[in-house]
């Protein structure tokens, strides 16, 4: 199992478009990604699973996937969360 | 096969004829009660899984064909039923023993809690996972999608009742007429549609047994429905429609009775293209416009420039007549999520419109800065006033407020009982004030306005709510400040001759309605009038009044009521 730690950059959190975003980019990867957050664990393809952690801006997740090939994906997917998605 | 032929009567509440094919607006359905419990989870989840796929490719097409107001909503639901995490939330359900349809109801379920708990915009997404519900679990039972079915051709609409969002996206080209089951005179059905000009009936007893494809008449003027209509039938409603054509010809110009009483004849209006729409009427400018539209379904409030970018344009529209502006009515049974003040047991006895806005300062004093705004870059001639007063000290807290934005007419809505009682006393402090007839006949009778079974409470012509207008005129009167009325009793022709013999100073309704009521002022002189509101305040009834008052109308006016 390979993951990352990143804080989310987006004003509103992982709520409404970003939380959309990210959903959308696991799908498109293929790539089974849980997101870790207070405790509580989320499929990264499902926009109700994310939106449901209730993560606000500035709080830190983990991506995690047993892909251990998936490293780039896991990258991408960080740099995604590192941008504030509501002003694009 | 023709259905059988019936004639039924609800409550006119949009005048004008139609005769159309019935088109059926599914309600939602519940839980199937009688399907049986899971035995083979695996197949039942394949099964949910293909009804939620589906539905999502099926609102993914209607996105692509919606005007682009309303693609994004559609977009996004299309995304939810197509969500990894719902359909494992069925699984789960299901490996308890719950039939299909109970799953779907029990995962929707859990997850909109969730979206609630969060607040705001969270909590609005949880209306588009019930309308995936919804359309889960008509797919799974095999009936038609719930929501106004797509239609190419003229329908008549046949419903329950309609949410204001579905009436509101209706075109008039394609459905010629409304029909609900439910519902009263002040219903948002019925409002939305006189504001759209599409001829309706609520009320409508036994409406719903109709099928798709029907052949419906209706009258929106006396409420009259007909199923399988006769060519005779169809050629007397179409007779009807050319006589009230012909008693409102030559109707144009200002509003005054036969003998020059002058009466301001205005539009209700709620956006900029509504905005549009009533300034190439032929009437004086707007009475309310009511702004609240702009605050709704909104994670959060609107910025100072955007506001007055809209409030410009609604006023550019009107050039230099008057436009009639109520701030921000919110609250209780028009909840924004960015000023959410929590349950209410009694949501219209609340926190709503001024009392809101007297907790959230900042979203008022951002809205009279926008108008102040928005004046200063158009010649129109601006009053602004705001909703749900009860006393001197809340009418002189907005008064100051609006003032000191440089705001040039400052007035108050009379729609509480205490208001009206007291209109000398509180217009004393402002310029004018606007009668708002359904919440005031809403609060004067304790009748719950959205309640169709209280229809004969809600009645304008009620006497204790007329005596209460004729109370709130004689304010008018001493301190020599205008009273209007916007409210649907102003654009009821009959009703606005009693009005008018009142004492108010102007009329707002549905730019649908100025015409009748127009014609009808020019009928008569303002004695006539006067008496007719004489009759209708001492009335033992509501029946009776409209009864006297008919007794006194001129034979041409016949045809308008």
């Amino acid at each position: 199992m390979i993951s990352r730690t990143v804080t989310v950059a987006s004003s509103v959190g992982l709520h409404a478009r970003p939380a959309a975003l990210l959903a959308e980019a696991v799908d498109e990867s293929g790539v089974d990604v849980v997101i870790s957050f207070d405790g509580e664990e989320a499929d990264g393809a499902s926009l109700l699973e994310i939106m449901t952690l209730g993560v606000k801006h500035g709080d830190e997740v983990t991506l995690s996937t047993e892909d251990d090939n998936a490293g780039a994906v896991l990258d991408s997917l960080v740099e995604l969360l590192s941008r504030d998605l509501d002003k694009e | 096969m023709s259905a059988e032929h019936r004639i039924l009567h609800g409550i006119g509440v949009s005048a004008g004829t139609a005769c159309a094919p019935a088109a059926i607006v599914q309600a939602a359905p519940g839980v199937d009660t009688s399907e049986p419990a899971s035995t083979d989870p695996a197949a039942d989840g394949q099964r949910v899984r293909a009804a939620l796929a589906a539905v999502s490719v099926g609102l993914k097409e209607r996105a692509a064909n919606a005007p682009a107001e309303s693609r994004p909503i559609l977009e996004a639901t299309a995304k939810l039923a197509a969500d990894r995490g719902l359909a494992k939330a069925v699984d789960k359900k299901l490996k308890k023993g719950l039939g299909v349809t109970a799953a779907v109801h029990a995962a929707v379920e859990e997850y909109a809690e969730m979206l609630k708990a969060l607040g705001g915009y969270m909590a609005e997404r949880a209306t588009d996972l019930y309308d995936v519900r919804d359309r889960v679990t008509c797919e799974l039972l095999g009936v038609p999608a719930p929501g106004v079915p797509q239609v190419d051709g003229p329908v008549i609409l046949v419903a329950r009742d309609l949410a204001p969002a579905e009436t509101a996206t209706l075109d008039p080209e394609v459905v010629l007429g409304i029909i609900t089951e439910v519902g009263g005179p002040t219903s948002h059905t019925a409002i939305l549609a006189a504001q759209l000009g599409i001829p309706a009936v609520v009320k409508a007893t036994g409406i719903l047994e109709v099928d798709n494809g029907d052949i419906l008449a209706l009258d929106g003027g006396v409420g009259e429905v007909i199923v399988s209509p006769s060519d005779e039938e169809v050629e007397l409603l179409d007779e009807r429609s050319r006589r009230r054509a012909k008693a409102l010809a030559g109707s144009s110009g200002e509003g005054a009775t036969y003998d020059g009483y002058k009466v301001k004849l205005l539009a209700n209006i709620g956006t900029v293209d509504d905005a549009a729409r009533a300034a190439v009427v032929d009437l004086e400018g707007a009475g309310l416009f009511r702004t609240e539209f702009l605050f709704l379904d909104r994670a959060d409030a609107p910025s100072l420039e955007e506001q007055t970018q809209t409030y410009t344009k609604v006023l550019e529209s009107f050039g230099e007549r008057r436009v009639v502006v109520r701030t921000l009515d919110a609250g209780a049974d028009k909840p924004l999520s960015f000023a959410d003040l929590g349950e209410e047991e009694n949501p219209a006895l609340g926190r709503r419109g001024l009392r809101l806005c007297q907790v959230r300062e900042d979203l008022i004093d951002t809205q009279l800065a926008a108008l102040a705004a928005a004046h200063a870059r158009t010649k129109t001639d601006l009053w602004v006033m705001v909703p749900m007063v009860s006393t001197m000290e809340e009418t002189k807290w907005f008064a100051d407020k609006a003032r000191a934005a440089g705001l040039p007419k400052v007035g108050i809505m009379i729609e509480v009982p205490a208001a009206a009682i007291r209109a000398h006393q509180l217009l004393d402090i402002v310029d004018f004030a606007s009668i708002g007839t359904n919440d005031l006949t809403q609060y004067t009778m304790a009748a719950d306005r959205m309640d169709g079974e209280l229809a004969p409470l809600l009645n304008p012509w009620q006497p204790a709510v007329l005596q209460m207008i004729k109370l709130a005129c004689l304010g008018g009167r001493s301190t020599g400040k205008p009273i209007g009325v916007c409210g649907e009793a102003g654009g009821d022709p009959l009703l606005a001759l009693v009005l008018t013999g009142l004492g108010v100073a102007s009329l707002s309704m549905a730019p649908s309605k100025v015409n009748a009521v127009r014609a009808a002022l020019r009928m008569h002189d303002l004695a006539t009038c006067q008496q007719m509101a004489a009759y209708a305040v001492d009335a033992p009834t509501a029946e009776q009044g409209r009864e006297n008052v008919l007794k006194l109308v001129s034979p041409a006016m016949l045809a308008l009521v």
